[in-house]
């Protein structure tokens, strides 16, 4: 356990002299704040602000689901390419405790970016009478934690295969875009459309933690795709031993 | 410290290294010796738990490397070929997280202790990606003494640097060989026969001769071995054989009336064997070299050594 706390706390650190890191908060944290200033803007112009602490959760889903590739896809294809892995898996640590430790590391980065992303709905619930919703805002961030985690486990997973992280980014990208549109054939009825409801990340996320719903189905839905993901990328890292 | 059983390694159909065997004991510098895409770096991946072998054992420190493989990394120090960094890193902070890694006592004192020992100490705030070739060696070397392994397992400790600094690698080097077992390897004939105990030599993945120095370099020089069989006793053979011109000597093989013959360095003895063996009365039925020629090795060795650029 202790090497899996080295681990993350290394790839931690590395973020904040990563340069990718501090565009992608940049880019996060621009956007957010230019929905943030047009809706009160507007809202001040018509005298009504919609009381809504999610106005900044909604679209930051969705550029999520570009930045996570972007965050994890050098954590192990990098160590491929530069040959640090022969030193990593040279030292007395577990191919679960390095995956596992690289997506805790990862975890850790995006939780504090997101963290600081809290002072919007704090601004609006002091502009706003008799304030925002709190525990439909809490369900909100806590499903965007879990949506989060799942799609960084994804990442590494993808991040082990590679060699190349511009590889890594681009097939992580495309699996989460898989998991994201496959919610729109959930739309009709029979098996299929049940079974692509259940897949779907778009789902488990909008239609109960978005609206306020604790939901132990969605939570699970997202632990278990985190779990499943972390243990394909420690299975890819055994793999790639033998060659 | 390090045993070898029948260890073997195919990548894909193509066998990296084939039933090799050998063991290197506690205090003993042995050296690996080979030119380059013999095995070599094939052998020290296995031996330190980087990857598993196709077939075969190997036992390092007392445990068994695929079965207790975190037993066996803790106690192997390994220095990869291509000296893995993290650029980003100071020099104090990479050695931090490996040590950590690993668990190792007092990290900060023992941290200034290694450095000291590779003459880095005054770089410790250097970033990685800032040293040269020759440093950032020492910092690998550095990294692999940091938890005071029993087994040092070096690939290539002295490639790329230059004369003094290799000198001073080598003189590391052989300090540590005092307490520990290092393995090391090279395609340096003269580096081996400086550093090292004992050598391995290691050609197309089989080792094709193991030795201290002083007898390889005689066998080195030139020696060759030929396997005669004769319709004959193998004693009457090698009696007839002993008094040829160029053999230098001449013992019974693994069946009756054959014999396996040692020449002086540089003859050609078959044409006189074979007319010897003959013109005593006697079936010649078999007349061949025996297999390996260290001479052919010693002189792609001594090929690269001179063009040091190609190595790798």
């Amino acid at each position: 356990m202790r090497n899996l706390w080295v681990i993350a706390s290394r790839e931690f650190r590395h973020y904040f002299i990563s340069p990718i890191a501090y565009a992608l908060a940049t880019m996060l944290y621009l956007i957010l704040g230019g929905i943030f200033f047009i809706n009160v803007y507007y809202g001040l112009q018509t005298g009504q602000i919609s009381p809504d602490g999610r106005m900044v959760i909604g679209p930051m889903v969705t550029i999520l689901l570009f930045a996570t590739p972007a965050i994890t896809m050098r954590l192990l294809a990098d160590e491929y390419r530069m040959g640090t892995m022969e030193l990593l898996l040279t030292a007395p640590v577990r191919d679960w405790e390095l995956v596992v430790g690289k997506w805790l590391g990862a975890f850790g980065f995006l939780f504090g970016v997101l963290a600081l992303t809290w002072i919007y709905p704090l601004v609006l619930h002091r502009m706003t009478s008799p304030g925002i919703d709190q525990g439909t805002l809490l369900a909100a961030y806590l499903g965007l934690l879990l949506a989060v985690g799942a799609m960084l486990a994804i990442g590494v997973f993808i991040s082990a295969l590679f060699r190349s992280s511009v590889a890594a980014f681009f097939v992580a990208l495309a699996v989460m875009l898989g998991l994201w549109i496959v919610g729109g054939l959930s739309s009709g009825t029979g098996a299929g459309a049940q079974v692509a409801g259940w897949l779907s990340f778009v789902d488990h996320y909008y239609n109960n933690f978005y609206r306020g719903v604790l939901d132990l189905g969605d939570a699970v839905y997202f632990v278990s795709l985190t779990a499943l993901a972390l243990f394909l990328g420690a299975q890819v890292v055994q793999a790639r031993r033998w060659r | 410290m390090i045993d070898v059983a029948g260890l073997t390694k195919y990548y894909g159909p193509t066998p990296a290294i084939q039933d090799l065997n050998f063991h290197a004991r506690p205090g003993e510098i042995v050296g690996f010796l080979g030119p380059n895409g013999a095995g070599k770096t094939t052998t020290m991946r296995i031996l330190t738990g980087f990857m598993p072998p196709t077939s075969g054992s190997a036992r390092v420190a007392g445990f068994d490397v695929i079965d207790q493989s975190l037993e066996v990394r803790r106690r192997v120090g390994y220095l990869p070929e291509t000296v893995p960094l993290y650029p980003e890193m100071s020099v104090s902070e990479y050695l931090a997280f490996m040590g950590s890694l690993r668990r190792v006592p007092d990290l900060d004192e023992r941290i200034d202790e290694v450095l000291e020992q590779v003459d880095l100490i005054e770089r410790s705030e250097s970033f990685v990606g800032n040293l040269s070739k020759g440093l950032r060696q020492r910092l690998g070397l550095a990294q692999a003494l940091l938890h005071k392994p029993e087994v040092l397992i070096l690939d290539e400790p002295t490639i790329g640097l230059d004369p003094a600094q290799i000198i001073e690698v080598r003189r590391i080097i052989q300090d540590l060989g005092r307490e520990r077992t290092v393995l090391l390897s090279t395609h340096i004939l003269s580096e081996a026969q400086q550093v090292c105990d004992r050598v391995l030599i290691i050609n197309h993945g089989t080792i094709v001769a193991e030795d201290t120095p002083v007898n390889l370099q005689s066998q080195l020089a030139g020696a060759d071995r030929l396997t005669v069989v004769a319709a004959s006793s193998s004693s009457e053979l090698v009696r007839l054989l002993q008094g040829v011109p160029g053999v230098s000597s001449a013992r019974p093989g693994g069946r009756e009336g054959e014999v396996e013959v040692t020449t002086a360095p540089g003859q050609d003895v078959r044409p006189v064997v074979a007319r010897c063996v003959v013109e005593a009365g006697i079936d010649l039925l078999e007349l061949r070299s025996a297999g390996i020629s260290l001479e052919q090795i010693f002189l792609q060795l001594t090929r690269e050594e001179n063009n040091p650029k190609a190595g790798g």
